[in-house]
């Protein structure tokens, strides 16, 4: 009886280390090993002859030092005589907010025109169609840039808005409340009268107020998510929804009103005051065109993910849905959506993350956003182009990685659980 | 008694509402209330649109020497309260949008460059479709020799420019194989025709790429792939690093051969876009496949180091490779090593879009299924003759739209090399005419002529992205 055995393996020799296919890859990792250390070492060696060359050294010691600029739009307490590391700080949280608030925005008018564009009126779909094209295929800094060059050209100045003989040349939008002038947006800003006493510690200061409202929206939701539960059971019970609209409305505005007028809610209007506008919030045109830019230029490249995601789902689930009698609203929000989001999350996850790279574009308007301050004035200002460039690629990479694990999560969550 | 119905009733027309324009008005436009209000609504904003832009559009002024003389010409025939587009600052600095600050005496050579990166192009873009690689070619062989009749220059050069465009449109109808000669000559054209000087440099590059081949011959047979072309390589370096410039001087002062040499400070406008778009891609992408390649190794360390650089580039925006490129690139390399600023930005740029490549290509080797490269196991193929004859040929069809995408992406981002000093489209020429005493205060017109050429050029390539879709049916139903 013969039967397949093994050939016997040949026994180590050096020439395995080349011809044998079980040795041969430790032999190639050990020379590449060593063909990036001798790399690394070129490089170290290098930026240490370039350093001497030039009179420098490695020294991040620059950071607890005066920066002694100003940065207009800060959200934590800043002046010129803070530090560079406070400042790249300012800087890194403009980033976020622009981030935050462009993906925020984009996501949503994107969603929006991407169920538009598949929508069957010929008109609306051709629009978007239009609108989408047109945002992709054009670079998003032209876009900043456009806005920018916009609003100041066309914007009057605010002594425009000034009464000559009784005639202004320019007048406020939205009831008198929104100012744009060449220089901001002015919007009115929520005040009270009567705010809670905020919790000051050597670090922070606690918004007292603030948080007690969020504490009312979320303890409202609450409720209306039990009210809604407990209708599902009366209905799964006696086949009746009780109508629950009204209760609803109560529970979520009710509190909230009666807080907010016990706190002495106030809009405070942007009015003209010598020169330019005081009071309300304003925008720096670098931050309103930035942000408007990155919407409505990631706002197109989400439509496309939505509409190729929801294209992906196959016919049958529509029909299959329709065949149970589900309204179109309704295939599309229970049967079609929950499907198309496991297709569609994956490429949302890296345009969040390339709009947040993107946010940098802001140096065309001089935007003080992380490469503004720590890449920008602070480098020219110290000289240090080595630890700031570093550090903000740095930054910058933390930021990428920390985008994509949440929304990595997140996938993972709603991945389909295959058996 | 019996009724028998002898003639048929003649049909009858459909309701008017249930054929032609009413039925598809019906049940496109107004098929439900909310798609009524839609149509309404969308409309209204088509209605506006057309309302603020045609009057400007219709009142465009296309000559006059100053953004004041287009006011004045749109006021003595509209009236003083008329607005209108002002597209004689396009027909005023045209040339400086297109060529930067190139000589103007020199503009045949970017033309001809142009016209010869299409010639160099057809024969992968189309590669089994002769009659759209002929159509490709005669077109741009038309529009070059256009081109080139355009520009200054004398009526020799003018002749023999155009000889060599229809010799290529000739070589593209009756010897399409031989175009690809034109591929692999091109680089080395465009380096020599772009920044001009003695030819001896060029030619002498491409002989050391020629050396790596003779080099391979001999150690391949008895050292295998990888290898031989290392010492290839090894080989061609020696050549381009210690003997070149020698050799490259002797002949120039033996043999003087050479054309105007033109600074790297003089390039812009869309001459620069391309020139960085066109080379990064083209060198990022088989990068890109050995980094995906690297990423799928189950060599540890390899995919590490693929791994690491892959998401490094990937996780830092490319403002700031470009400011590594013009700030960083001085600390890396060893002391009083200078060189061209486009020349930095070109290999930071590829770095950038080699990650972005390696990250499509790896999505088309997963899209593959295992049984592939266990078929080519079986078949006893090594590694390498595994990637060239099975893997690669199928995950690179499969993901030429995401390389086509990444290209488009790359071309719109070469705007923010004006943030490194070089004069783009975008910023850099524009700001350079908005600031011309001549055409201050305008606005619109730079930007949509901008916008405009950007817009052909990318919706162009994601319509033939959708054509090779089609071509090499990637999706299987």
């Amino acid at each position: 009886m013969s039967g397949a055995t093994d050939l016997p393996k040949p026994a180590f020799r050096l020439s395995s280390l080349i011809y044998d296919t079980r040795y041969r890859f430790i032999t190639i990792q050990v020379i590449v090993l060593i063909l990036a250390l001798l790399f690394t070492a070129w490089l170290v060696e290098n930026v240490r002859s370039n350093l001497a060359l030039k009179g420098k050294d490695i020294d991040f010691a620059f950071l607890w030092r005066r920066g002694g600029y100003d940065i207009g739009q800060h959200l934590i307490p800043y002046t010129n005589d803070s530090t560079h590391g406070r400042a790249a700080m300012v800087g890194l949280i403009n980033t976020l907010v622009v981030a935050v608030l462009a993906s925020i925005l984009s996501t949503v008018l994107g969603v929006f025109l991407g169920v538009l564009r598949l929508s069957k009126n010929w008109i609306i779909s051709r629009l978007v169609g239009v609108y989408v094209e047109i945002f992709r295929n054009v670079p998003l800094l032209l876009w900043i840039v456009l806005v920018a060059v916009v609003f100041s050209e066309t914007a009057p100045a605010p002594k425009d808005f000034k009464l000559v003989n009784g005639v202004a040349k320019a007048s406020m939008s939205l009831w008198d409340s929104v100012a744009i002038t060449n220089r901001s947006t002015n919007v009115p800003f929520p005040l009270l009268d009567r705010p809670l006493p905020a919790i000051v510690t050597p670090w922070f200061t606690l918004p007292t107020s603030l948080l007690a409202i969020l504490a009312l929206i979320a303890g409202s939701i609450w409720a209306v998510l039990r009210l809604s539960r407990r209708a599902t059971a009366v209905q799964e019970a006696t086949g009746m929804r009780p109508v629950t609209w009204w209760q609803s409305l109560a529970i979520l505005f009710a509190p909230m009103l009666a807080a907010l007028y016990a706190l002495g809610f106030h809009l405070d209007y942007p009015a003209l005051k010598g020169f330019n506008f005081q009071g309300g919030l304003s925008f720096d045109h670098a931050f309103t065109s930035l942000t408007l830019a990155l919407t409505l230029y990631y706002a197109a490249i989400t439509a496309e993910i939505v509409r190729s995601g929801i294209q992906a789902i196959s016919r049958g689930q529509t029909e299959a849905s329709f065949a149970l009698g589900l309204r179109p609203g309704r295939t599309m929000s229970l049967i079609i959506l929950p499907q198309a989001l496991r297709v569609i999350i994956p490429p949302m996850i890296s345009q969040w993350v390339s709009l947040t790279k993107d946010t940098s574009l802001g140096i065309a308007v001089s935007y003080l956003d992380l490469r503004g301050t720590l890449g920008g004035i602070t480098l020219n200002q110290t000289g240090r182009e080595l630890e700031c460039m570093l550090l903000m690629m740095l930054i910058y990479l933390i930021i990428s990685l920390i985008i994509s694990a949440l929304a990595n999560v997140y996938n993972t969550s709603v991945k389909l659980k295959e058996r | 008694m019996q009724f028998t119905r002898t003639e048929m009733l003649p049909p009858r027309a459909p309701p008017v509402s249930q054929s032609g324009a009413l039925k598809w008005v019906r049940e496109n436009l107004f098929s439900s209330w909310l798609n009524a209000t839609l149509t309404i609504l969308s409309g209204l904003v088509v209605y506006s649109l057309v309302k603020l832009s045609a009057p400007w559009l219709l009142h465009a002024v296309w000559n006059a020497n100053s953004l004041s003389e287009c006011r004045s010409v749109i006021a003595a025939n509209f009236g003083p309260d008329a607005g209108g587009a002002c597209w004689a600052m396009i027909r005023a600095r045209w040339y400086q949008w297109i060529f930067g600050f190139y000589p103007p005496e020199v503009y045949w050579r970017p033309i001809l460059n142009f016209g010869l990166l299409f010639v160099a192009m057809a024969p992968i873009l189309f590669s089994d479709n002769l009659r759209g690689s002929v159509k490709l070619v005669g077109v741009v062989a038309a529009l070059t020799i256009l081109g080139l009749a355009l520009a200054q220059g004398s009526w020799g050069l003018f002749a023999l420019l155009s000889a060599i465009m229809l010799v290529s449109l000739a070589v593209a109808a009756w010897a399409p194989r031989y175009l690809l000669i034109a591929t692999v000559l091109y680089p080395f054209a465009t380096v020599w025709l772009l920044w001009g000087g003695s030819i001896w440099g060029p030619l002498l590059a491409l002989a050391g790429f020629a050396l790596i081949v003779p080099v391979y011959r001999a150690l391949s047979p008895r050292f295998g792939l990888v290898v031989a072309t290392t010492g290839g390589v090894i080989v061609a370096s020696l050549w381009w690093f210690v003997l070149q410039g020698y050799v490259a001087d002797a002949l120039q002062t033996a043999i003087p051969l050479g054309i105007v040499a033109v600074e790297s400070d003089k390039f812009g406008g869309f001459l620069l876009a391309f020139l960085i778009g066109v080379s990064s891609i083209s060198i990022s992408l088989p990068i890109g496949i050995l980094l995906a390649l690297g990423r799928q190794s189950n060599m540890v360390l390899i995919k590490a180091l693929s791994v690491g650089f892959i998401e490094f580039v990937r996780g830092v925006p490319l403002i700031t490779m470009l400011f590594t490129a013009s700030l960083l690139l001085q600390y890396f390399l060893p002391p009083r090593v200078q060189f061209d600023l486009i020349l930095r930005v070109i290999i930071l740029v590829t770095l950038f879009s080699a990650a972005y490549n390696a990250e499509v290509v790896r999505g088309g080797l997963a899209a593959l299924p295992k049984g592939q490269s266990e078929a080519a196991d079986a078949l006893g193929l090594d590694y390498w003759q595994a990637q060239r004859l099975i893997i690669m040929p199928q995950a690179l069809k499969v993901s030429i739209p995401g390389i086509v995408s990444t290209f488009i992406g790359l071309f719109k981002d070469t705007t923010l090399v004006s943030f490194v000093g070089l004069q783009d489209p975008l910023r850099g020429i524009t700001s350079i005419v908005r600031a011309d005493i001549d055409w201050k205060g305008i606005y619109w017109e730079p930007y949509i002529f901008v916008a405009a050429i950007f817009f052909v050029a990318c919706y162009g390539m994601s319509r033939y992205s959708l054509y090779l879709e089609r071509k090499l049916g990637t999706d299987h139903r």
